[in-house]
């Protein structure tokens, strides 16, 4: 278990949405999918979801599921709106350029485990 | 020697940041007219200092506005003014004498902002307020303007606090055989954009009527995949239909087309007719109803292939479930 500071420094993560105090958020697990359904149904709440999508519905997903964070990887950049609509619902998007592959494999060293 | 006084912290907690920029909006939205002082008390110029001091003595004033013999406004007499009267012992004199003649007015339509800016600008503790027919119709302070705001802060606090109670009392206090409360989205066919907006205000709907997270939750992933099935499977989209009862919540969503030619494949996992452009997207898994089925206490699909579709679901409300899912949690 680590913060989302602690992430967002060790792999270096681009902050989409509002900047705040990102210690204070307690992060558990992890979870990764593109496929939006399973998302639904595997994501431990108060996660961080790895993923390629970059489109509106993901802040859908993330914000019924209480999810702490979503991270976009290889350099994928959602639309203003798509920003507009996180910042609305509170959803915290971070972007990196590396692959999922790689961001996952950070995660896992820095102590982040897939909860279920 | 330099005192060492402890590091003042002033720590504003989110209710009070919130009222802090409500009172700047009310400043705004607060007319001059609603917070003014409109019995006033006005001397003629020919009185004397002397009555000044008796009537703001029992009225417990600290300003009066100076009217001549044919109306006209002229002055203005201060506590500020008597005080100079006062350290002269001249309270014979006339009122004509001490008065300000230097007045500075204010619009009753004007917003507070205006009347708060003219106090800093102009150093006065109090504005005459004139109308556009240059008649006097009232004076105000920086009293008036505290006690106004605090006044509306007061009633916006009580709206909010009835409007909280109501949301979760609703069902206690109407009386009926049976009570529900019925919600209504129409979805509209490859709407992608507004995908998820239903489920999320629902989910929001059932919080503030103060279902448990995880009822909300469930309901939330359930609404979301029929939400997401009449966005993406829909000839002309349809309508989900949420029933909140004591006891139950009941979720339907159907549509007018195209119908599932077969419900036992759809249910499936992993089984989907999704286009290769939604998969892109992240649809199209197959696993929308299966997460539904997980999520409700029970449901039911009914499909006519030409007509349409009709998703039927249901959770229970009831101790037994709640107590299985304080144990699961």
């Amino acid at each position: 278990m680590t913060d989302l500071a602690n992430i967002i420094n060790a792999l270096q993560l681009n902050v989409l949405t509002k900047q705040k105090d990102f210690s204070q958020i307690q992060v558990e697990n992890g979870y990764t999918s593109d496929l939006l359904s399973c998302v639904m149904a595997g994501a431990p709440h108060n996660s961080v979801w790895v993923t390629l999508q970059a489109h509106q519905n993901i802040i859908a997903v993330a914000a019924l599921l209480d999810l702490t964070a979503i991270i976009i990887t290889e350099g994928a950049t959602p639309d203003q709106n798509t920003i507009d609509k996180a910042n609305e619902e509170g959803v915290n998007l971070l972007q990196t350029q590396y692959n999922s592959f790689f961001t996952i494999g950070k995660l896992w060293e820095l102590g982040i485990r897939s909860g279920k | 020697m330099v005192a060492n006084h402890p590091q003042k912290k002033r720590i504003i907690t989110d209710q009070e940041a919130e009222n802090i920029s409500r009172v700047e909006e009310l400043a705004y939205e607060i007319k001059v007219s609603e917070v003014m002082t409109n019995n006033l008390f006005c001397f003629s110029p020919d009185g004397k200092m002397e009555e000044v001091l008796e009537v703001f003595r029992q009225k417990r004033i600290s300003g009066a506005p100076i009217i001549s013999k044919n109306g006209e406004l002229i002055g203005i007499i201060s506590m500020e003014d008597l005080i100079r009267c006062l350290v002269d012992t001249d309270l014979q004199s006339k009122i004509e004498k001490y008065m300000t003649k230097k007045l500075t007015s204010i619009l009753p339509t004007d917003p507070v902002i205006e009347a708060s800016k003219k106090f800093v600008s102009t150093n006065f503790g109090r504005l005459l307020v004139v109308d556009k027919n240059q008649k006097l119709v009232g004076m105000i302070t920086k009293g008036d303007i505290n006690r106004g705001l605090l006044r509306a802060l007061e009633t916006d606090y009580q709206e909010e606090e009835i409007r909280i109670y109501r949301a979760s009392h609703l069902f206690e206090d109407i009386e009926s055989d049976r009570t529900s409360l019925i919600l209504r989205y129409q979805i509209h066919q490859g709407d992608f954009d507004k995908g998820g907006q239903a489920s999320s205000n629902i989910k929001r709907a059932l919080l503030r009527l103060g279902a448990s997270k995880q009822i909300a939750r469930r309901c939330g992933i359930a609404i979301y995949e029929a939400e997401m099935n009449l966005i993406i499977h829909t000839t002309e989209g349809g309508v989900l239909r949420v029933e909140i009862e004591p006891h139950q919540i009941s979720i339907d969503a159907y549509d007018y087309g195209p119908g599932i030619k077969d419900v036992d494949q759809a249910m499936k996992a992993g089984y989907s007719t999704a286009t290769d452009a939604v998969r892109e997207m992240g649809f199209g898994a197959g696993m929308g109803l299966v997460n539904i089925s997980r999520c409700v206490d029970h449901m039911k699909l009914e499909s006519v292939w030409g007509k349409g579709s009709r998703l039927k679901m249901r959770l229970f409300l009831d101790v037994e479930n709640i107590k299985k899912e304080i144990a699961e949690d």
